[in-house]
């Protein structure tokens, strides 16, 4: 991607509030029809810098553009992003098309002209028959689109979204992670999508930033995030994971070869900056790990099952390793005619293909 | 008794209807006794025939409503015309009332504003800060504006002082110094109300005007002002309608000229001047026009609350 195609740039931008730092020192760059997601842990500077954007919040330190220009003087009315509130922040006392209408007239339009835009961007998510209606007499999904219809008649360079999601049940947020997906293509606008919740951000984004404690954990796809997590902080963040404490006794081919208390031992796919003698961490995704009656050359993990826990689409199995922590492997149910349950009590080995263990920078 | 009606079944809601009733009582002895029956007797009075010193004859009479709006001469022989002395009382007391209504809104508004936007752990200080001055008596209150208002007062000269004026101002026995007082008289009856309600107001609504292009000046009128507006109604009916029967400060801070509703009918209830029954009369026609304003004035809310939908 080159210069033209940021949307936003996000250079040191740095927030403090007397003398806490809400955010130290963040560089971003979000590419034009990108969908976006800041992701981390409530208080780790994701609204903040959301904010900041929107012009909600003043920026202490550090540059914001959008598009090259700079913005981060600008009052949030004179920017050209908008935004769709967590509470979704409708007019109480105008009618759903006026709300729709209201960032179009204030732009200039003529009423009539800024109703039927509104009008047609109530089509667009669905709620026409509710124009004349009050925000109070909608359900909270209708409110939901509503908010996102008005911050997007205006169309904005850049649409916000500050947990939009978050008020609504766990089938609706589904279907309306879909819808935004869908709007996002369908739009081309820049979607910049704040969340505290892993699967959403996996599921809707092109590309992560996973914020903690004011700072960038790791900035990439969600696959990226997810099997090649930069640290502990990100692989525990993202999906379940088993972390262990190993030590690297040998680098060949690419290939580390670690061991862990116990005198377990595996090998794993080789990661810039961790040398020989490191002592690190490592991450093991459950869904990647299977268990079996004799060891494999990538690993030597021997273990009893202490339980098998049924939860829907997968069976979680709980091995205590001879001298080690507890694992959690999780065998997939439609796998089930493939790999064996063995029964609580059962020596087994625990095993995993090359490149399921990850090795953690810090 | 409530408690142990709460429980269901149609036995105890029976129950539980005779312990509301018994429960309301109070409040219903209390409206009766403190605002029906005096607005009876007063009604009554009005329609009563005057005694010389004071107090009334129990003949019924209409002589008190015929003084208020016809004038038939010395001797009350003459062919009656309309009595325009107190209609023009009555008139500049609602203007009066009504300026100071708006300057309690122009000052009581921002103050109000200022105080909900505080953190919420300062509020109540800025609230008891307010409510401070208005531990003194009001007849103290009125006086010490008198003296501070006067030619050669403190605010004269200070404004001498620092050079800004070479003569005093002529403020007391001005109608602007009967709003002044009026103002100053009511200004919490102003600033509570807006504060309730703009402390209410979720001020993510603004964040999402100027989001959506509004200026600062547009998301106030536009926003701001139809969200707080049951708590600006309220308290410009609070001040409004004491300041329209208000005797103090246009006595102390108007003078003779400046004579309001409320002086004319406590003169009519003081000393051997007297005459109830025209006290009585005024006070019902007082009555009957704040209640025409608050009607047509909730009417107009109903319809542009029906419009809106």
């Amino acid at each position: 991607m080159n210069q033209d195609n940021i949307a936003i740039n996000v250079q040191r931008a740095v927030k403090r509030y007397g003398t806490f730092t809400a955010l130290k020192e963040i560089s971003l760059s979000i590419y034009d029809n990108e969908f976006f997601t800041l992701l981390g842990p409530s208080g780790c500077g994701k609204t903040t810098l959301l904010r900041m954007i929107a012009g909600f919040e003043d920026v202490t330190e550090g540059a914001i553009q959008l598009f090259g220009q700079e913005i981060e003087t600008l009052p949030p009315n004179k920017r050209p992003v908008n935004t769709v509130f967590q509470n979704y922040a409708l007019f109480p006392h105008m009618s759903i098309l006026d709300n729709v209408a209201f960032g179009l007239e204030m732009l200039g339009r003529s009423k009539s002209e800024a109703r039927a835009k509104a009008g047609e961007m109530l089509e667009l998510v669905q709620l026409s028959q509710f124009a004349k209606r009050k925000p109070s007499q909608l359900s909270g999904g209708q409110q939901q689109r509503v908010a996102l219809a008005r911050a997007l008649a205006p169309q904005p360079k850049v649409l916000l979204l500050d947990e939009p999601l978050s008020a609504l049940d766990l089938k609706l947020r589904k279907a309306m992670q879909i819808e935004l997906k869908h709007l996002q293509r369908e739009t081309g606008i820049t979607f910049i999508f704040v969340t505290h919740d892993q699967e959403e951000a996996l599921t809707m984004s092109d590309r992560i930033a996973v914020m903690s404690a004011g700072e960038l954990q790791q900035l990439g796809s969600p696959r990226d995030i997810y099997e090649a997590p930069r640290n502990m902080f990100v692989a525990d963040f993202i999906g379940e994971t088993n972390l262990l404490e190993v030590s690297v006794d040998d680098i060949q081919n690419g290939r580390a070869t670690c061991h862990l208390g116990g005198g377990h031992e595996l090998t794993c796919n080789e990661v810039q900056g961790i040398g020989v003698g490191a002592k690190v961490h490592m991450s093991l995704r459950p869904e990647r790990l299977f268990i079996s009656e004799a060891a494999k050359e990538t690993a030597s993990l021997r273990g009893k099952v202490v339980e098998n826990i049924f939860v829907g689409t997968d069976i979680s199995t709980i091995v205590d390793l001879a001298d080690g922590p507890n694992f959690i492997v999780r065998t997939s149910n439609s796998d089930r005619g493939n790999k064996r349950i063995f029964e609580p009590g059962s020596d087994v080995f625990v095993n995993m293909e090359l490149g399921a263990a990850r090795l953690l920078v810090d | 008794m409530a408690a142990g009606a709460a429980s269901g079944g149609s036995a105890t809601t029976d129950t539980y209807r005779e312990a509301r009733t018994w429960l309301l009582l109070p409040s219903w002895l209390i409206l009766a006794g403190l605002s029906l029956i005096p607005v009876c007797l007063m009604l009554i009075y009005s329609f009563l025939t005057k005694e010389f010193r004071g107090g009334v004859i129990w003949d019924f009479s209409l002589a008190a409503y015929d003084q208020f709006f016809f004038d038939r001469g010395l001797f009350g022989d003459d062919p009656a015309q309309i009595e325009w002395t107190y209609i023009a009382i009555f008139w500049r007391s609602i203007w009066q009332a009504s300026a100071a209504t708006l300057l309690s809104l122009a000052i009581g508004f921002p103050t109000a504003y200022f105080i909900a936007t505080r953190p919420e752990r300062n509020r109540a200080i800025w609230v008891f800060l307010i409510t401070i001055p208005y531990w003194v008596n009001l007849l103290i209150r009125t006086v010490s504006m008198k003296f501070l208002l006067r030619d050669q007062g403190p605010l004269n000269d200070m404004l001498i002082g620092i050079g800004l004026i070479d003569t005093p101002i002529h403020i007391v026995n001005t109608n602007f110094a009967v709003q002044l007082g009026l103002f100053y008289s009511y200004l919490p009856f102003m600033v509570l109300p807006i504060y309730a309600a703009v402390e209410r107001y979720n001020f993510s609504l603004s964040e999402a005007a100027a989001d959506l292009y509004a200026s600062k000046f547009t998301t106030l009128r536009r926003i701001l002002l139809p969200a707080v507006k049951p708590g600006v109604v309220a308290g410009c009916i609070l001040v409004f309608v004491p300041s329209l029967g208000s005797f103090l400060a246009p006595d102390l801070l108007g003078g003779a000229k400046n004579f309001m509703i409320g002086s004319l009918i406590e003169e009519q209830f003081k000393g051997n001047a007297g005459n109830w029954p025209f006290g009585a009369a005024a006070s019902m026609i007082l009555l009957t026009i704040v209640l025409i304003l608050l009607l047509i004035f909730a009417r107009q809310q109903a319809r542009a609350e029906k419009e809106a939908h």
